[in-house]
């Protein structure tokens, strides 16, 4: 299982990332294995608008359905339209090619109150 | 509430040396999956897979009034079984529900064998005991002495004549024997819950593991709980505590076949008067997963709810058990995450079976 430093993690297993002024957001590696085969991810619109810890997407595996939450408050600036035909990438690249969405963030500094790796490390560890 | 250790099974141990993703399961560490369930699901319908089910329940049934003990605890009509075979049945309660689906097997003249879903034995054990008072009968919950694998699939047949000296060729579906197996004493019945071709084993504990071992040297793919409840589903089989409950009335649901007015059964007069407000119907979407709980509309009106839902591995497709209202049976739609999408109706099984 990968826990990749350069990340912050949330307690309901998204990771985000700063990246041009926009934070690119997924789920972790622990995450997707425990979802198993990813068979649909429900995008979010464009300049929709969510608080920190509001449901912006859904993740559908054969097994179950999980939504997945917006890390830090923000506007949807960019989605990640490959994922409608290869959901699948979510469970190949979890960390690169399947992240789902980018959101301009209202307040930057939100990101540095979220879970570091070693601390989500902990978590999802304990969790299984 | 009493805390209650976790139970353990005799194949722990291999599953979690196969790399099984393990959860609880009623009360037991089970199985979830090994690979994925999409893989272990398309073995199953296209070759062979084989499932540690040793969490089920057994009870032995027996003595001069077996018979008539179990024709007035379960649905279906137990004179009709010989010797050797097998039937899919429902205890039912005193006002007509369902206390649990079950398989009861002839093994003797007058001995049965009843499996019993692992969440409810203690509660099916409770209750057959209740009733067998006024009976010439000998229960003996055998849970704890069987260790239960279903090898299941088109090549399933195949793989265990491989380790028993039988041809299995003129064995019908529901037919139940015992041989051995790989050297060790088995029961063998041509029953399961996938829809599939395919055998369940009844073992001893201590001969679970060189059993398993020989399947998987076959070929025989593991698979876990997951996969079993996709292709379940898929087949239109019933799970306890979805389709069927104390206070479901199977006569309102696609099983009303199990149910044999002509004899008398617990709770006969309640079950036969209910009239029937929903009924359980096959549901598929060309867009969106339905999942267990989600409502279902019609004409803006909330009419129904979800009982077992998922994508099918074969169809690539959104199917469910549903409950509606028996008044409406056209332009239905699930509510997924606060959206609607069309479903049909349909029969089920899903997809075509041999």
């Amino acid at each position: 299982m990968k826990y990749p430093t350069d990340l912050k993690y949330t307690k309901s297993h998204e990771w985000a990332r700063l990246e041009d002024g926009l934070v690119v957001v997924g789920i972790s590696d622990y995450a997707q294995d425990a979802l198993g085969d990813v068979v649909f991810v429900e995008l979010p619109e464009l300049g929709k608008k969510a608080k920190a810890g509001e449901a912006l997407a859904a993740v559908e595996s054969v097994k179950t359905a999980s939504d997945i939450y917006a890390p830090v408050s923000g506007e949807v600036a960019a989605v990640n339209q490959a994922l409608s035909d290869l959901p699948e990438l979510l469970n190949k690249e979890p960390f690169s090619a399947g992240w789902i969405f980018k959101l301009k963030p209202e307040n930057p500094a939100e990101l540095e109150a979220l879970m570091d790796a070693a601390s989500y490390q902990k978590l999802a560890e304990s969790a299984s | 509430m009493l805390y209650k250790p976790m139970k353990h099974l005799p194949l722990e141990a291999s599953h979690q040396a196969l790399g099984a993703k393990m959860a609880p399961f009623a009360g037991y560490l089970m199985p979830i999956q090994y690979s994925s369930i999409s893989a272990e699901h398309s073995a199953v319908r296209e070759q062979a897979g084989v499932f540690d089910v040793s969490h089920m329940g057994e009870f032995f049934v027996r003595g001069p009034e077996a018979l008539a003990f179990l024709q007035y605890a379960a649905l279906n009509d137990v004179s009709k079984l010989k010797v050797g075979r097998a039937q899919y049945s429902m205890l039912p309660n005193s006002h007509g529900g369902v206390v649990d689906d079950i398989y009861v097997y002839r093994t003797a003249e007058t001995e049965y064998l009843v499996v019993v879903n692992a969440s409810n034995i203690e509660k099916d054990w409770a209750h057959l005991l209740a009733l067998a008072g006024g009976f010439r009968v000998d229960l003996e919950d055998a849970s704890n002495q069987f260790a239960l694998l279903a090898v299941q699939g088109p090549q399933a047949a195949n793989a265990l004549e491989k380790l028993c000296n039988l041809s299995l060729a003129d064995r019908r579906k529901n037919d139940t024997f015992a041989t051995l197996l790989a050297g060790r004493p088995a029961r063998l019945a041509r029953t399961g819950y996938t829809g599939e071709d395919g055998f369940e084993v009844f073992l001893s504990h201590s001969d679970a593991e060189p059993v398993w071992n020989e399947l998987l040297s076959l070929g025989v793919v593991p698979c876990g709980l997951g996969a079993r409840d996709t292709l379940r589903l898929e087949a239109g089989f019933p799970l306890y505590g979805h389709e069927l409950t104390e206070a479901t009335n199977p006569r309102c649901t696609s099983f009303a076949w199990v149910v044999k007015p002509e004899k008398d059964f617990l709770g006969k007069e309640a079950l036969l008067a209910a009239s029937c407000p929903n009924r359980l119907i096959a549901l598929v979407l060309e867009h969106g997963i339905p999942r267990e709980g989600y409502k279902i509309f019609s004409a803006g009106q909330e009419v129904g709810w979800v009982t077992s839902g998922t994508l099918s591995p074969m169809l690539r497709k959104g199917i469910a058990l549903a409950y509606v209202r028996s008044d409406v049976t056209e332009n239905l739609q699930v509510e997924i995450r606060g959206k609607l999408y069309p479903a049909s109706v349909t029969e089920a099984p899903f997809v075509a079976l041999k």
